[in-house]
């Protein structure tokens, strides 16, 4: 199974590294030549140095034939626009597309774009947390 | 008309100057940058705002629900123009959109998302530099994309197989026309009984994808 992780950040390069891990054929793009350090020396997946906005860069690092592809670079709109070319364009399955906003999340969702908003995750996390503290509310104070 | 730009460099602030020099359009600019921010501030008042216009709040602070009358998205950065454009179209039923593209290498991705028309500074400069200046034995003009349609311009040579035919006689492609010609400085439509000499500068109307098969009708020697 191939997979190709569009932005190679703190994100993208744990995800390949999982991925790789677990037994994908992992190719990651960045238009950063620092971005292959993140996946250390013992890195034996791909690495194309571009923006995913580039059609020859997505095709060089394999877009016709990946199964699985994750765009995470540090733009929402960069990314919502690469998903959708990698989703209609290259006909793609399997398009997960990290969006920090969660107002153009639900609506990219919406229309069909599998988006992963890290915004809400965290927001509700946070919630469960501040819930799970279980403090008592105070007792009445006695006159 | 109310028309809403987001970006407030050159383009969009030109843009807002001019539409609003008629008195006759409704203006909102967006822009992102405090610094620019502050100096058309000075200049467009309330009719500028702060913020990003990929932002659905922001979008809606400039009034984006009445709808306006067109959204033109002109920043710097081909991503934020197309998704300023497919909110505007998609969520919020705006029904004319203008897009800038600044590399046109990212038009493939404006068309695929069925976002038009598009502007492309540097595109319309290279068709101005292939018209005076041809290179190749076909020059495109102009791209009418919502018509599928495409405007060019040959010249042609000696010893063509067209020259000294009549328009009529020629077996023109299935989907183009000849508009007009260029002769010695002066230009006439082309009917069926205008006849084609060489050194003719020759306007043709055709679908895309046409054009090896009037170069073969028109130029090949």
């Amino acid at each position: 199974m191939k997979a190709l992780v569009i932005g190679c950040g703190r994100v993208g390069s744990n995800l390949a590294l999982q991925l790789d891990r677990e037994g994908w054929e992992v190719t990651a793009v960045d238009e950063k030549e620092e971005a292959l350090g993140r996946l250390g020396d013992d890195w034996a997946g791909g690495f194309v140095l571009g923006h995913g906005m580039d059609i020859e860069v997505l095709r060089r690092a394999g877009i016709e034939d990946a199964d699985a592809v994750v765009v995470a670079t540090d733009g929402d709109n960069t990314n919502i626009v690469i998903g959708q070319v990698a989703q209609e364009r290259f006909d793609n399955q399997c398009v997960v597309v990290r969006v920090l906003d969660p107002a153009r999340a639900q609506f990219y969702r919406e229309r069909g774009l599998r988006t992963i908003c890290p915004t809400s995750v965290a927001i509700d996390v946070l919630l469960e947390s501040v819930r799970a503290c279980e403090v008592r509310p105070a007792e009445p104070t006695k006159t | 008309m109310y028309i809403l730009i987001a970006g407030g460099g050159k383009v969009g602030a030109n843009l807002a100057r001019v539409l609003l020099g008629d008195h006759k359009h409704e203006v909102t600019l967006i822009e992102q940058r405090r610094d620019r921010f502050d100096r058309l501030e000075l200049e467009f008042e309330h009719q500028v705002i702060l913020g990003d216009a990929t932002e659905l709040y922001v979008l809606e602070r400039a009034g984006i629900a009445r709808p306006p009358d067109v959204v033109a998205a002109l920043t710097g950065d081909d991503e934020d123009n197309l998704i300023i454009c497919q909110l505007a179209k998609e969520k919020y039923g705006v029904q004319n959109v203008i897009a800038r593209v600044n590399d046109p290498r990212n038009q493939a991705h404006f068309d695929l998302l069925g976002i038009s028309p598009t502007v492309s500074a540097t595109r319309g400069l290279m068709a101005l530099i292939e018209h005076e200046v041809p290179e190749h034995d076909l020059v495109h003009l102009l791209e009418l994309r919502k018509e599928n349609l495409e405007i060019v311009e040959v010249q042609i040579p000696q010893g063509a197989p067209a020259a000294g035919k009549r328009v009529e006689k020629l077996s023109l492609p299935e989907g183009s026309r000849l508009i007009s010609i260029m002769r010695n400085g002066r230009s006439e439509i082309a009917v069926g009984s205008t006849e084609l000499q060489p050194g003719d500068q020759v306007l043709a109307i055709l679908q895309p994808g046409k054009e090896d098969e009037l170069r073969r009708v028109l130029l090949k020697t």
